[in-house]
């Protein structure tokens, strides 16, 4: 990947709007449709990154999140690493728009960053990095 | 974000601006039952001038519906531009909400 934006961040959910807007901004200079600019990327960015500060670093102080944005073969690559002991994206796989989950208040966040996202995948084996690709026309 | 409540007669209404999400959805979880704990039964959530709504905003409005419901009100919605909307249908959740084109359109059906 080539990239274009890193930055690493305190484990405070405060931190998530002021992070998405700089990835946005990345992704105008990298020429990102601005639907997927203005929709896809904020939604599922936020998504992984909330992940990452409630579930994978446990909102500690003492850890980051490090988010990488940047380009390769013609696709935008959005990553969201924590220092928390990871987890199995493929184990989760509850269907929230099934009729038994639809007033549950949770489980809405992976499904919508699968849903707005090319790819969504673990990006090393201890599965505390997600990488998500969207393919640019 | 931050939000507006106003009245319109037995409804009240409350307008978002910009992005609900994780970390400010119980600010508006919060003022809502308040008006709920007064005694107010009808709610209107204008989205007119809304970014994005996250997983948790989401969640917040489904677990709003269903505890105005059970107290035998109603939560509506209005206003949803073209990402909202898809958001909406995306989770299936356009068929848990009124969803209306306009305040003016919600506030007539009530």
């Amino acid at each position: 990947m080539r990239v274009a934006l890193e930055l690493e961040v305190p484990s405070e959910v405060a931190q998530i709007e002021r992070v998405v807007a700089r990835v946005v901004a990345t992704c105008a200079d990298l020429q990102v449709p601005e639907r997927q600019r203005q929709f896809n990327v904020p939604l599922a960015l936020t998504e992984a990154l909330s992940n990452a500060i409630l579930y994978g670093n446990a909102e500690r102080a003492d850890r980051h999140v490090t988010v990488r944005a940047g380009m390769a073969d013609h696709a935008l690559v959005l990553e969201v690493a924590d220092e928390g002991p990871g987890f199995d994206l493929d184990a989760c796989t509850r269907d929230p728009t099934a009729p038994e989950n639809l007033e549950r208040e949770d489980g809405r966040g992976l499904f919508l960053m699968r849903r707005l996202m090319d790819r969504v995948e673990r990006y090393n084996a201890a599965g505390n990095v997600v990488r998500m690709v969207l393919e640019l026309p | 974000m931050s939000f507006t409540i106003a009245k319109s007669g037995d409804v009240t209404v409350v307008e978002v601006e910009g992005q609900l999400i994780v970390g400010n959805r119980q600010e508006l979880k919060q003022r809502v039952l308040e008006e709920l704990d007064h005694g107010e039964r009808h709610f209107l959530i204008d989205f007119s001038r809304t970014g994005y709504i996250d997983s948790s905003g989401l969640g917040v409005l489904v677990s709003l519906s269903k505890k105005i419901r059970e107290l035998g009100g109603e939560l509506r919605l209005a206003n949803l531009n073209d990402d909202l909307r898809t958001l909406f249908e995306l989770t299936k959740l356009d068929t848990l909400f009124q969803i209306a084109d306009s305040r003016e359109r919600a506030l007539e059906s009530f």
